[in-house]
């Protein structure tokens, strides 16, 4: 089936790389078609320009601070008594994770396909900030489409949106959550696609999103890879990184994948996989089309989306993107949960242990790689994407902390 | 032919546009449901289509959006859909399409849709999210059981995809007025001639306008260019508005009655095709 959808209809060159295997592909309204296909072809023809790699190259050196670190954990690996523990350290990009390397990649995309404004959908605000931030640096205007129910539990985001001049719309249909967020974002952008331009946050939804995001973030693989190899000369055994769309995950995951390099990716498991409380699309789905792919989902036998639940708003989602089902289903990466109280404790763990306050996204990668260092002999190697900072987090975590503590 | 192609082929001797009229199964029960599409189509409805709900359609406007989780709310399925299918043809001889997602048909299995639906005496298939670059493996299956999957093309389709979707088209090219969501709008767009125009000039299949026409002077104009004008939300929310009511049947019913006299009134010769 794939090989044949290459071949046919609009020509190769936009629909290349729109399946991964059987996952994937363009399931849209007719009226989004043209202007994906359009987003597809302009990606297409930038990432054969070198000049628009230079530009990009350019914008990840100076304002987001590339290369990132690789940090070695001491004292957690001393914790867990295992595989030495690597950080890449995503939180310290400007805006403090991850998002930033797409957004920047994006908005050149948008500037040069000549749209004036931007739009994006955001869980936990990392990718509204990071989307607003690139409006600022380029001098367009900005919407955020955001759940009501995350803009509650990420009010520090919300506000620095606000302070980058984007205006934030709080969307209040089905759980008003990301997923709300999304069917939102593309319901307006039906309307608006001549003049705005959707800033995709992550890996998944339709074609071109999931290719063009991953190309994106796989710079934290290559410089992972580089760094792993000057400080420890030799590869990783294994890599970790939470998922929840999975732009941080595939990012880490693909310069990898040739490799002889176990991987790891770690959905929320909420309050328990067992619960039905969770956001484990991978561990506890099935196949489905939302969002303009078909990928693993969180559904109903009759189809219809669950609801999900996370303490990290940004895994908070009942899909994850379509290159991850498909290396779930060869055996080429292993996808695993840890509950809301797992990346609590870790959360914690990192903080005073490492002095590091990872986002409570990344807390659930971490949660993980402390249970694989703890299994692994003292030379094995865990390389974690640590994809974001934990500031965002402060005020919830005091929340359920304060709960928890009877 | 198919029970949809003949019915535009009767109403064009007749100097007719097809009026279609959309509706949430299940909405606002599923009882009321049945009800009301036996009163749009004693009203002169030309086809129903009946919306399966999805918990997130992204193609709907609130109006439909609302319908969809009211209707969930009373546990309708795809199966039940069916259902009310099954005894709406047992009543009544017009033309039926189902409009969905993808996802509730792919999890009932695309075999079993499909026979599931001819054994119901459905005529037709929009699936909103399946464009054609997708579609092969459903509009095969829906081939060989008697099922027109029906298309949508919109404005913003460039000439190449026109020629792509109305060659697949099966029943009728459904005609997207404008860019944006499913929704009752106070007019329609002034390119509409022009859209149309373009459609008719690479095929001879029965074209329907459907996306905020809501009142029957939209639906006149429409039929003034096209051969079928869809009204969704406006019934929608008519039907909102009288679910309290004794009778919601009798209100929606002499609303179609009036977007049905609208497809009669200043009927152009349909132009030749090129």
């Amino acid at each position: 089936m794939p090989a044949e959808m290459a071949s046919r209809s609009q020509g190769p060159s936009i629909l290349e790389g729109s399946h991964f295997g059987r996952f994937g592909g363009i399931f849209v309204p007719e009226t989004i078609m043209p202007p994906l296909l359009e987003v597809a072809e302009a990606y297409g023809s930038a990432r054969r320009d070198p000049e628009f790699g230079k530009r990009l190259e350019a914008l990840l050196r100076d304002y987001v601070g590339r290369p990132t670190p690789l940090y070695f954990c001491g004292r957690l690996t001393e914790h867990c008594g295992g595989a030495k523990i690597y950080l890449k350290r995503e939180d310290l990009c400007h805006t403090g994770s991850h998002k930033l390397n797409n957004a920047v990649g994006q908005a050149l995309l948008a500037q040069r396909m000549g749209r004036t404004k931007l739009m994006a959908e955001t869980g936990a605000g990392q990718h509204g900030v990071a989307a607003a931030t690139v409006a600022a640096l380029f001098d367009m205007e900005c919407d955020i489409y955001m759940g009501e129910e995350d803009v509650r539990r990420q009010a520090l985001n919300v506000y620095r949106m606000r302070l980058l001049d984007a205006q934030v719309i709080e969307v209040t249909s089905g759980s008003r959550t990301l997923k709300d967020a999304i069917n939102e974002a593309f319901r307006v952008w039906m309307a608006t696609a001549e003049t705005t331009y959707y800033l995709f946050g992550t890996a998944a939804g339709p074609h071109p999103y999931p290719t063009m995001v991953r190309d994106f973030q796989s710079v934290v693989g290559r410089e992972a890879r580089q760094q792993i190899l000057e400080q420890e000369g030799r590869l990783p055994d294994c890599l970790v990184a939470c998922v929840g769309g999975g732009s941080n995950a595939i990012g880490l995951f693909h310069p990898f994948l040739e490799d002889d390099v176990r991987m790891m990716g770690v959905e929320a498991a909420g309050r328990g996989l067992r619960t039905g409380e969770h956001a484990a699309s991978l561990t506890a789905g099935s196949e489905g089309v939302l969002h303009g792919a078909r990928t693993k989902i969180l559904q109903t036998a009759e189809g219809q989306i669950r609801t999900t639940h996370s303490v990290a708003a940004g895994l908070d989602y009942p899909g994850v993107g379509p290159e991850h089902a498909l290396l779930q289903n060869t055996g080429r990466a292993e996808y695993v949960g840890a509950t809301d109280e797992e990346a609590l404790d870790a959360f914690e763990m990192l903080n005073r242990l490492e002095g590091i306050m990872p986002a409570l996204e990344s807390a659930h990668a971490v949660a993980h790689a402390m249970r694989v260092a703890a299994e692994s002999h003292q030379e094995a190697v865990v390389l974690v994407n640590l994809s974001g900072r934990g500031d965002k987090d402060v005020g919830e975590v005091q929340r359920v902390l304060a709960e928890r503590t009877p | 032919m198919s029970r949809i192609g003949a019915c535009f082929d009767e109403l064009g001797r007749k100097e007719q546009g097809a009026l279609v009229v959309f509706t949430v199964a299940g909405h606002p029960t599923p009882a009321l449901s049945s009800e009301l599409l036996v009163a749009i189509a004693e009203a002169g409805a030309d086809i129903i289509e009946l919306g399966i709900p999805f918990s997130d359609p992204l193609a709907d406007g609130p109006a439909i959006q609302a319908a969809s989780q009211r209707a969930l709310a009373e546990h309708m399925t795809p199966a039940r859909v069916l259902e009310l299918a099954a005894g709406f043809r047992a009543a009544r001889d017009v033309p039926l399409v189902l409009m969905t997602c993808y996802n509730p048909v792919y999890q009932f299995g695309l075999e079993e849709f499909a026979e599931a639906s001819a054994g119901a005496g459905v005529d037709g298939v929009i699936v909103t999210d399946l464009p054609p670059e997708e579609a092969d493996d459903w509009a095969g299956i829906a081939r060989k059981r008697g099922i027109d999957t029906i298309f949508l093309l919109s404005p913003n389709s460039p000439a190449a995809r026109v020629k792509k979707v109305v060659d697949l088209a099966g029943g009728f090219v459904y005609c997207v007025s404008r860019l944006g969501v499913t929704g009752a709008r106070p007019e329609l767009p002034t390119d509409l001639a022009q859209l149309v125009a373009r459609i008719r000039g690479e095929t001879t299949k029965p074209i329907a306008v459907g996306f905020g026409v809501s009142r029957p002077e939209h639906v006149a104009e429409v039929c003034r260019v096209a051969d079928g004008a869809v009204v969704g939300s406006a019934v929608v929310s008519l039907i909102d508005r009288q679910a309290g009511s004794a009778g919601p049947a009798e209100a929606v019913g002499a609303f179609v009655r009036e977007l049905k006299a609208a497809t009669r009134s200043e009927r152009v010769t349909k132009p030749d095709p090129l």
